[in-house]
């Protein structure tokens, strides 16, 4: 029988505190009733003899400390689950705002999961074809990664993610996918976005998504993600699926987890962040992966708002410390017109090299990446020293980086939000781009591949430069 | 483990159990909670309650249940076996767990460290009536193609050998009877136990003699560290640590390895076990999963178990090392083992220093450091080896004015500066040559003249001090143009590119270009530095700096790195082309 209380004696902030427990578990699921009769879930945090502290997802506004009745029920947060999840909307706590009916559980699952044993993974090593060049040529997405979109407020993130999803594909295999969306404190607008680009291309009937607005409760955040982790997993390690999940905005899940540590009075970390939020948002982006002998993986891309545009920010950073590697949106490239604005150099995908090459892209792919690299980063050097002391005092040399580093943004970087290039298109444009430059200078590419692979039809210096997309 | 059943839990916060009515607890002792046995250590004891650190997830758990005492310290398991495997922040084999659990590593796991079934071939070196003593060996294993296990008398025992079996044997076998002068008969078996927070013993230190090569240039060259050595290696996300701590694992020639994936990511632990199997040790041509050990507790696995995965990796590696091996701890990150002190500090509600780490974050990181060391082990016939770290550090925002940064600078001789800057460029190891340094540099110098060549320290000397002048010439650049600089400092700017592009740059996802022996380093700064000796010559009588790079030795300059080390024959025809065509640009 299920015990009900009387007993808060406190209520801070999104928690409450509950006097004379007995045979209270750490992280049991919590369900509370308000003298209005309306219900609300938490989760107990911490657990003394007499004493539980919860945290509840709705938020404490309204409750009364001699009225409401508290129940603990026994069991951790569980999301049932069936194949029947696909093509549906849930809220941030799992329940069905589609209008349908109520999921059938097939299974329920804990939704804090599991770690993976790290001897069970396997690596990821397949090329995603996302057409989009300066990913798919200088920050190669592999199945099974976490690639995180670092972005800025009113920059174009939720374009780029639904492109991804939209033109993600492995060469030459159809396989079954999924989209599992998880939405924590974004904008109407912004979730419809996402939800309305999902209805025009079909993706729906392969998406779950979990939606928590803006106007939702707060504190909900820290179980959204989660949940649809654990969607995801199910799909991905039970059925044998593909899947592909987007995290919108993880600043916001963020500064749930700080709320909370705020109101329960812990040591803060950095920027008033709790000490745990490495370890926190790890237990999180290590549930992307794939497994040995399982068919499914498990795709991730978080997408985050950098306070101030500062990569340095704890969000960011502690991001970048678990993730492999990041794709970072920059104003600059955004307020020249350039889409995607993806600033290349700081950029990266750190799985990379075990997806391009021979028999994954091709054998000058990782050469031309290099070159590519180290070019536009050097153009963009002689640019600024430009900036200061005028184009006269650059070298014949440096000039010719700068007209590179130019079209690079121009020709490379920027293309259409449906154009969907090929891996051989974009690395075409790549070499086309490094004909500016004199063949010497082409350091980081072995011989042979010069030889194969650089035009030799085009001068480009004078030639129109659109020649390079022909 | 005989459990008794004593306590019941008070309090869960997080990893933090608190429970009442230990008896005869100690601190440090692992303690079993809960029905579900959860492995827990005390980590602060007072009159009436322990508090306890848990080495799994807790939810679930809650006041009224059970801890159980097993009287004993935090330990690892010492023994033929330990060679290829992966372990977790305590010590369980993840390779079993994934066998009898499954693929999710889920709770109140266990399995023994080391293998109780396999029979060794145990080949006895002492024999009845020798008088030995604690660190003698008395046997040997061949545990892997290339490690040959010694097995020691253990700590602590001292006597005559009263009998010593020939055969194959498990790790719980007796294979030696000693006995001791009060008359007592110890029974020797191969698996011995250690307490983990607790160094083991040794003679005495002694100072560090020659360099742990790693195979990569910009380290061997300008920053190297020693046989016992220590070393860290602070940088943003992706500016290269783990890459230089896996080509270090590699590459370098110490006899054991042992990685330690301390909070960090789980695929690049996949990536270790799924390369180094395949991976060949240049100086025993065998696998090099054949001399290696991985602790592996991955930033999602139990952050207790993460702070104690530092020390059961050094217990092992200083076992090994009491064999009289030299042996190679890296660990990635120390940054997150810090935090995990952290994390627990916090549950203690212990007062905090800087930024919330506990004011003891500076005692147990030179502590840690202070396990490494060349020593003369324990033993009679005073054998010597060596331990070196390297450690990781990740400072938030790559500010290095941060606690776990200024604390293990403050410890370690060797300091490898990552530059996100330069890892943006794409030049790896994007190790900083302004600000790194080693204070073993000056200490090696006669190794590197017997064992390479007299000129090494010069050749050394002077590109790093083209490399600082650099520098300041861009300083000047960046004010009044390239214009401004005279015909030879644009010829230290050329050559300074090239020490940088065609020395320093080093691929580690090239097959030829991620190893480079020390003899090839040395061969490939000569070229660069005869290129420079030769163009200053001509550079005075107006040559330009357009037509010697034009030279067709240049490019040979630049795919040096790309030569075998089996041809390096081709160094001297390269150098001779060098002076020739340099001496026709005057004609
Ligand atoms: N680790 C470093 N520490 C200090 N300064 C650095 C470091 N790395 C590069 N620099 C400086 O950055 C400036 C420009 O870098 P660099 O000279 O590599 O560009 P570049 O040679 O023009 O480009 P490329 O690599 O395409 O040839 C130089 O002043 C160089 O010394
Ligand atoms: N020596 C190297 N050669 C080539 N690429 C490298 C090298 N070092 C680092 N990289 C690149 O940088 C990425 C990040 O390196 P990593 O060691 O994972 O960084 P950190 O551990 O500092 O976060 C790698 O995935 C790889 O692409
Ligand atoms: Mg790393
Ligand atoms: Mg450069």
């Amino acid at each position: 029988m299920i015990k009900e209380y009387l007993t808060i004696s406190d209520v801070a902030g999104p928690l409450i505190i509950v006097e004379k427990t007995i045979d209270v578990k750490y992280q049991e699921l919590v369900e509370i009733e308000l003298s209005s009769g309306d219900i609300r879930r938490g989760q107990v945090l911490e657990i003394t003899e007499d004493k539980a502290v919860v945290q509840i997802f709705e938020g404490t506004t309204g409750i009364d400390v001699s009225n409401t009745k508290v129940r603990f029920l026994g069991k951790v947060i569980e999301l049932p689950l069936s194949l029947d999840v696909l093509g549906r909307i849930f809220d941030g706590s799992g329940r069905p705002i589609d209008d349908g009916p109520q999921i059938i559980a097939e299974k329920k699952l804990d939704i804090n999961g599991n770690p993976i044993n790290p001897y069970a993974r396997d690596y990821p090593n397949n090329f995603i074809q996302t057409g989009i060049s300066s990913i798919d040529v200088l920050n190669t997405l592999v199945r099974g990664q976490k690639l995180p979109i670092f972005s800025g407020s009113g920059l174009p993130h939720a374009k780029l993610a639904s492109q991804i999803a939209r033109q993600a594909k492995v060469l030459g295999k159809e396989e079954k996918f999924a989209v599992v969306f998880a939405a924590m404190g974004i904008t109407f607008e912004e979730a419809n976005f996402f939800i309305s680009d999902f209805r025009r291309t079909g993706a729906i009937e392969k998406s779950v998504m979990f939606v928590n607005l803006a106007n939702n409760p707060a504190v909900e955040r820290i179980i959204t993600p989660r949940m649809a982790l654990t969607c995801a997993e199910y799909l991905a390690f039970e059925k044998d699926m593909h899947v592909l999940v987007i995290l919108t905005d993880m600043t916001n899940y963020c500064e749930a987890l700080r709320e909370v540590s705020a109101a329960r009075k812990e040591v803060p970390g950095r920027r008033g962040y709790p000490g745990y939020l490495y370890t926190d948002l790890a237990t999180l982006y290590e549930r992307a992966g794939r497994i040995k002998d399982k068919k499914g993986s498990i795709t991730m891309i978080p997408i985050l708002t950098m306070p101030e545009d500062d990569k340095t920010h704890p969000i960011p950073d502690l991001t970048g410390y678990i993730t492999e590697g990041q794709i970072i949106l920059s104003r600059e490239l955004h307020h020249k017109g350039i889409y995607p604005p993806i600033n290349v150099l700081p950029s990266l995908s750190r799985l990379k090299d075990k997806g391009i090459g021979l028999d994954k892209t091709r054998e000058d792919h990782a050469n031309v990446m290099n070159q590519l690299f180290a070019s536009y980063a050097r153009g963009k050097e002689a640019k600024e020293l430009a900036v200061i002391l005028g184009e006269a005092a650059l070298t014949e040399i440096d000039k010719k980086y700068v007209k590179l580093s130019d079209d690079f943004e121009e020709f490379f970087v920027k293309q259409g939000e449906d154009e969907n290039r090929t891996i051989e298109e974009s690395l075409a444009i790549g070499w086309k781009l490094l004909t500016i430059i004199p063949k010497e200078e082409l350091k980081r590419i072995k011989d042979e591949f010069i030889e194969k692979y650089l035009p030799t039809d085009i001068a480009m210096e004078d030639k129109d430069i659109n020649a390079v997309k022909s | 483990m005989e459990t008794i059943e004593t306590a019941k839990i008070i309090k869960v916060a997080g990893p933090v159990v608190v429970a009442k009515g230990l008896k005869n607890a100690k601190m440090y002792d692992v303690v079993k909670v809960s029905g579900q046995k959860l492995i827990g250590e005390i980590i602060e004891l007072s009159k009436d309650s322990a508090t306890i650190q848990v080495y799994e997830e807790t939810s679930g758990i809650g006041p009224g249940e059970s801890v159980f005492s097993t009287d004993m310290p935090l330990s690892v398991e010492l023994g033929p076996g330990l060679i290829s495997s992966i372990y977790d922040g305590i010590q369980r084999p993840l390779d079993i767990l994934k066998s009898t659990k499954g693929d999710f590593i889920t709770r109140g796991a266990e399995a023994f460290a080391i293998d109780r079934e396999k029979k060794w071939d145990f080949e006895p070196i002492s024999k009845v009536g020798d008088k030995v003593t604690s660190g003698d060996i008395i046997g040997i294993v061949q545990e892997s193609s290339i490690v040959k296990h010694k097995i020691m008398v253990p700590y602590g025992i001292k006597g005559e050998i009263k009998e010593i079996y020939k055969d194959k044997f498990t790790v719980t076998d007796t294979i030696a009877l000693i006995k001791d002068r009060e008359g007592s008969i110890h029974e020797i078996k191969m698996l011995q136990k250690w307490p983990v927070r607790k160094p083991r013993p040794y003679k005495k230190k002694l100072p560090p003699l020659e360099p742990l090569i790693t195979g990569q240039r910009v380290i061997d060259m300008f920053f190297p560290i020693t046989k016992g050595g220590t070393a860290c290696i602070p940088g943003p996300f992706g500016s290269g640590k783990t890459v230089v701590q896996h080509q270090i694992s590699k590459w370098c020639n110490a006899e054991i390895i042992l990685f330690i994936g301390c909070g960090e990511r789980g695929n690049e632990m996949t990536d270790v076990l799924l390369e180094f199997p395949e991976l060949i040790d240049p100086y025993s041509g065998k696998p090099l999963m054949e001399r290696t050990i991985l602790i592996a507790n991955t930033s999602n696995m139990p952050v207790a178990a993460r702070e104690a995965s530092v020390y059961t990796g050094i217990t092992i590696a200083e076992y090994y090392r009491d064999m009289g091996y030299n042996v190679a701890l890296i660990a990635d990150s120390t940054s997150r083992w810090a935090e995990a002190m952290r994390e627990i500090s916090g549950r203690l509600e212990e007062m905090p220093g800087e930024e919330g780490f506990p004011a003891y974050l500076g005692t147990r990181i030179s502590s840690f450091y202070e396990r490494s060391g060349r020593i003369k082990c324990l033993g009679s016939d005073d054998k010597e080896a060596t331990l070196s770290i390297v450690g990781a550090v990740s400072p938030p925002g790559g500010d290095l004015s941060e606690p776990v940064t200024q604390n293990t600078l403050r410890t370690v001789q060797v300091f490898w500066s990552l530059q996100d800057k330069l890892a943006y460029k794409r030049h790896f190891p994007a190790i900083d040559w302004l600000t790194s340094y080693s204070l073993y540099l000056s200490g090696l110098s006669e190794y590197y003249k017997k064992e390479i060549s007299e000129e090494y320290i010069e050749l050394r000397d002077k590109s790093m001090a083209l490399l600082q002048e650099e520098a300041e010439l861009e300083e000047i650049v960046r004010l009044v143009g390239v214009d401004a600089l005279s015909s030879h400092e644009k010829l230290v700017l050329e050559t300074a590119r090239s020490i940088r592009e065609d020395f320093l740059l080093q691929d580690a996802f090239d097959i030829t270009d991620s190893y480079s022996s020390t003899k090839k380093q040395f061969l490939i700064l000569k070229l660069i530095m005869e290129f420079h000796k030769n163009a200053e010559k001509v550079i005075e009588r107006g040559v330009t700096m357009e037509k010697l790079n034009s030279l067709p030795v240049k490019a040979k300059i630049i795919r040096a790195k790309y030569i075998e080390e089996k041809n390096l024959k081709a160094f001297s025809e390269i150098e001779k082309e060098i002076i020739s065509q340099i001496s026709s640009t005057t004609d």
